[in-house]
């Protein structure tokens, strides 16, 4: 070793001895180990002052009451609401990341009108001025080239005071085109309207039931009002209640029920009238409802004199276990014993709606399920369904019509929800494409307004929308995001998001009493948007006439003031007001139906005497071409309606749901075997009406020939977080109109499967 | 027959040299280039002076007050200022950059805060001030005869404040405020007998102060 080297040990020795006794180690360590906790992406809350606001969320029907945490005028975070009767301090993925919607990159920043080629994606910000003269004027020339039903509008919600001038404006402007989106609650609203004789919605006393058979509703997947049932399903398990699950797919709701029976998709009617047969033929059902407070559960006879089969005929005549076996394909023995356990229950309670409930479904099906409740008594009593009268407190004076206004009303509706054809039914969101390529009502779409939904997205047979959509000349789009009916638009008038505005928000689905929440500003507007309520008043004015007169109040806030009357303390105060003592109507006055009584059988049900019921509500395509059936299904990670996934659900999709930007397909093993499939390839999913590049997953939790794809994916305007990932499975599927109801039954629609 | 012999080349003398040059050159960089490496410095946006303030409203806790929910303000926000600093006062440079830059634009003023804890540091001072009935001055120091603003050191790394670990690089202190790391709670806590047996020694102690 030569003196250089040694020397240079030495120095390298004495250095890391001097470093040693230096505190540079040792700071370093901490300083370093401090840095890592400073990193810019570690999600920091800014320092200031804490306070809570109370509100109400409105991302989807639920209603629950929500605690929103701010620091100085920050929201940092949103909890569930202790003590609401809704949700009590629950809350689901969705509401406990709204936060993401509000500061998050989709909004609407700015009235803003389209510059380039429609969906081209320029606009140009202009000033809220401009924007509702703009409106204004278009809707003005329109109303005076004599065509004002050529204007349609569709919003969210139906009550409330925001659709309500929504609809106000539509009937003084002169178009019977008001719709709104359809959801399960409509088809129980018509099965209570013909069933009850009542104009109600339904609310389900489900924490209090103790034998809960739900006919494909995801009591763990969004139905109902979503907490509410997680809570509900909480309380069934801590306390060893009993859920059956019916449902041809393996649903998370599925997996944690007690028993699981797997239909046929499409067929649960049958299995609901087959369970109603053994419990008529074993003499189960309840003897006091049914004899005092039931009407044609025996043959009957109108007013002429015919007589008509009862529903006891009707269901002993065509569903036996063994003729529904064949079709649900499932067990008769087990038809039996679910029938009896079932009538067998102190509580026992059915539900319907499939999924979340997003499809209204077919109106049998529902009347069907709501039979079986009525044939075990299980009606407006603790632990069944109640009967809960529609939120009546918006109650205006008609708006004054001129001459162009009575014409238009006159003319015929585009979705065909006229009296004739569908007469319980107010409006046919799904039958607007169809009615506007068609031209059926004899005129032409000129305009649509919308306000709260997404029918771009939500709607079925997308390329029909699409070209319904192409062919009106002017859309206006009052959504606080840039979603893809808002991409498509020519005007936004963006509404504050609901973290932003105040609003009445009525009726949580599915509650079993008659609430009004009220969602108030938790911070101020973010950016230059308005209460949709405000925009709307101000086109109506800016028309003048007696289209503006029809909105005399000062503001949205004065109008929502005037309308609540004396709740408006309360609701200003507490975010909410409940009936505390409500109680269901008793069995003696509860029903308004001709004979005052339950109704098995209704004029609307005679449309099902046909052996119809018997079989599936046919969907589209034929066996023939397309094998497979497809079903979509629901997932609380996966937001299906006008709002899409916030960037933080986004992440929590399972990897058997989306992989990168591929949606994976259920199949059985067998039919990928048959179809030489594997895990994990790259498929081709055809239906009548779309195709879609899927990937394979294998799953025995579907039965053969059935395929199933989630709901909620398929973006493509939304924020880059959600957007082109997966399949839009409505863009695969197609409406079917129910015979009755005329609203959206489809279940499914016949697909193949090939290998890419 | 061989013997092996150490061979005395005379290089015992240069590796000495070496290892106490060695030494010397990290015992510099240690202590005099790191810590000038380590820090940086900023000027507060402008000067205040607490003296003429405590002159005018007495106490710390007329700006610096606890809210009806117990929880500490900190730097007063503009809102607390205002109802005097609407106009200019006085003749000095700071008070025209305050009110002209700041109160006239409802501007926050973007105040450097020497005693900040990092983010995941939660610290009570209702538990100190209100129910243990300390002083501000026991932790902070007599800042409220201060007349100037000290410039506002910070650590380069960690863009923490020098106060926290203290100006000296060994983390020796003379008074309490000299220092603010988690060793310096516990020796208060410790010789006061603070809750010795509490949530502070138990398990999910941790979460007290790292929530
Ligand atoms: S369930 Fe619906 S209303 Fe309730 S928090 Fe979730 S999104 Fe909001």
């Amino acid at each position: 070793m030569n003196i250089a080297r040694r020397s240079f040990l030495a120095f390298l020795i004495g250095g890391a001895a001097g470093t040693a006794l230096s505190p540079l180690p040792w700071k370093l360590t901490d300083d370093l180990s401090i840095w890592t906790q400073t990193w810019p992406w570690t999600p920091v809350p800014p320092d200031g002052e804490y306070s809570y606001v109370n509100s109400v969320c409105t991302l989807c029907p639920g209603g629950c009451g929500i605690t929103v945490r701010k620091v100085d005028n920050r929201a940092v975070k949103i909890e569930g609401m202790a003590g609401h009767p809704v949700n009590d301090g629950g809350i689901c993925i969705l509401g406990a990341s709204g936060l993401q919607l509000l500061y998050g990159p989709r909004r609407v920043k700015a009235p803003m009108r389209r510059v380039g080629e429609r969906g081209e994606g320029k606009w140009e910000t202009i000033s809220w001025d401009e924007a509702i003269a703009a409106a204004a004027e278009k809707l003005e020339g329109i109303r005076s080239a004599g065509n004002p039903q050529g204007v349609a509008c569709m919003v969210g919600d139906r009550y409330g005071t925001v659709p309500s001038l929504f609809e106000r404006f539509m009937t003084a402007y002169g178009s019977p085109n008001f719709m709104s989106d359809a959801a399960i609650e409509d088809s129980y609203r018509i099965t209570l309207n013909l069933m009850h004789g009542k104009n109600a919605i339904p609310g389900f006393d489900a924490g209090n039931a103790d034998f809960v058979v739900s006919f494909g509703s995801g009591v763990i997947e969004g139905w109902g009002s979503p907490v509410r049932m997680f809570l509900a399903h909480g309380k069934w398990k801590d306390e060893n209640k009993t859920l059956v699950q019916v449902e041809p797919r393996l649903s998370n709701t599925a997996a944690k029920a007690d028993k699981w029976v797997a239909v046929q998709p499409g067929t649960e009617a049958v299995l609901a009238l087959s369970m109603a047969y053994v419990i008529i033929k074993e003499n189960l059902y309840d003897k006091s409802f049914v004899a005092e407070n039931a009407a044609a559960f025996e043959d009957w006879r109108d007013d002429e004199g015919k007589t008509y089969p009862g529903f006891k005929t009707f269901v002993l005549n065509g569903f036996s276990p063994a003729d529904a076996s064949k079709v649900t394909g499932v067990d008769p023995s087990l038809i039996v014993s679910l029938a009896r356990s079932f009538a067998g229950a102190e509580k026992p309670l059915a539900l319907c709606g499939r999924g979340k409930g997003n499809t209204p479904g077919s109106l049998h099906e529902f009347m069907a399920v709501h039979a079986l409740n009525g044939l075990v008594g299980a009606i407006n009593r603790p632990g069944g369904v109640w009967a809960i009268d529609v939120p009546d407190y918006v109650t205006w004076p008609k708006p004054g019509l001129d001459e162009a206004a009575r014409a238009g009303l006159e003319k015929p509706r585009v979705d065909g929800a006229d009296g004739g054809a569908y007469p319980y039914t107010e409006s046919i969101i799904s039958g607007f494409a169809d009615g506007v390529n068609s031209g059926s009502a004899g005129y032409g779409v000129e305009a649509l307004l919308v306000s709260g939904a997404n029918p771009l997205y939500t709607l079925r047979d997308a390329q029909a929308v699409r070209k319904a959509f192409d062919s009106i000349g002017f859309v206006v789009s009052f959504s606080s995001y840039m979603d893809e009916t808002a991409a498509q638009a020519d005007l936004i008038l963006p509404n504050h998001t609901y973290l932003e505005r105040r609003q009445d928000v009525p009726a949580p689905f599915g509650l079993n009493m008659p609430v009004i929440g009220m969602s108030r500003p938790v911070v101020p507007p973010q950016f230059d948007t308005r209460q949709v309520g405000d925009s709307l008043m101000g086109i109506a004015r800016k028309m003048g006439g007696s289209v503006g007169d029809a909105f005399g109040w000062e503001s949205y806030e004065a109008c929502l003031k005037e309308t609540m009357g004396a709740a408006w303390e309360t609701l200003e105060k507490d975010g909410i007001l409940v009936k505390a003592d409500y109680a269901p109507e008793g069995w003696g006055e509860a029903f308004n139906t001709p004979s005052k009584k339950f109704q098995f059988f209704t004029g609307a049900y005679r449309h099902g005497e046909n052996k119809d019921l018997m079989s599936q509500m046919k969907i589209e395509g034929e066996a023939a071409d397309f094998p497979l059936i497809l079903i979509p299904y629901d997932s609380m990670r996966l937001a299906s309606g006008p709002v899409a996934d916030t960037p933080f659900m986004a992440k929590t999709i399972e990897e058997d749901v989306l992989i990168h930007d591929d949606v994976y397909v259920q199949v059985n093993p067998a039919t990928a075997a048959s179809l030489n499939l594997r895990e994990g390839k790259v498929a081709e999913l055809t239906t009548p009406v779309g195709k879609a590049r899927v990937r394979v997953h294998l799953s025995e939790g579907i039965g053969e020939g059935v395929i199933a794809l989630p709901t909620g994916l398929g973006h493509w305007a939304n924020s880059k977080y959600i957007a082109g990932k997966g399949v839009n499975v409505n863009r695969l599927m197609s409406p079917v109109a129910d015979p009755v109801s005329g609203l959206d039954a489809a279940w499914g629609i016949r697909a193949k499967l090939a290998r890419a | 027959m061989s013997t092996v012999k150490a061979k005395d080349d005379g290089a015992g003398g240069f590796i000495i040299l070496f290892f106490i040059l060695g030494f010397v050159a990290s015992m510099i960089l240690g202590w005099i280039v790191f810590p000038k490496l380590l820090y940086s410095q900023k000027e507060q946006p402008f000067n205040f002076d607490h003296a003429i303030h405590m002159d005018m409203v007495g106490a710390c806790e007329s700006c610096h007050f606890f809210r009806d929910d117990g929880t500490f303000s900190g730097i007063p926000k503009l809102a607390q200022c205002i109802d005097c600093h609407q106009d200019v006062q006085g003749f000095t440079k700071d008070e025209e950059i305050f009110v002209n830059e700041y109160v006239r634009n409802y501007r926050e003023v973007p105040w450097l805060i020497y005693s900040e804890q990092p983010d995941c540091v939660y610290f009570s001072h209702s538990a100190h001030v209100l129910s243990g009935g300390m002083e501000c001055k026991t932790c902070h120091g007599p800042i409220a005869e201060t007349e100037t603003s000290r410039p506002y050191e910070y650590n380069r790394i960690t863009g923490y404040s020098r106060d926290i670990w203290g100006k000296s690089m060994l983390g020796l202190k003379k008074n309490p405020w000299d220092r603010m790391k988690m060793d310096d709670c516990a020796e208060c806590h410790r010789e006061n007998g603070v809750k010795q047996n509490s949530a502070q020694t138990h398990k999910g102690a941790c979460f007290v102060c790292h929530k």
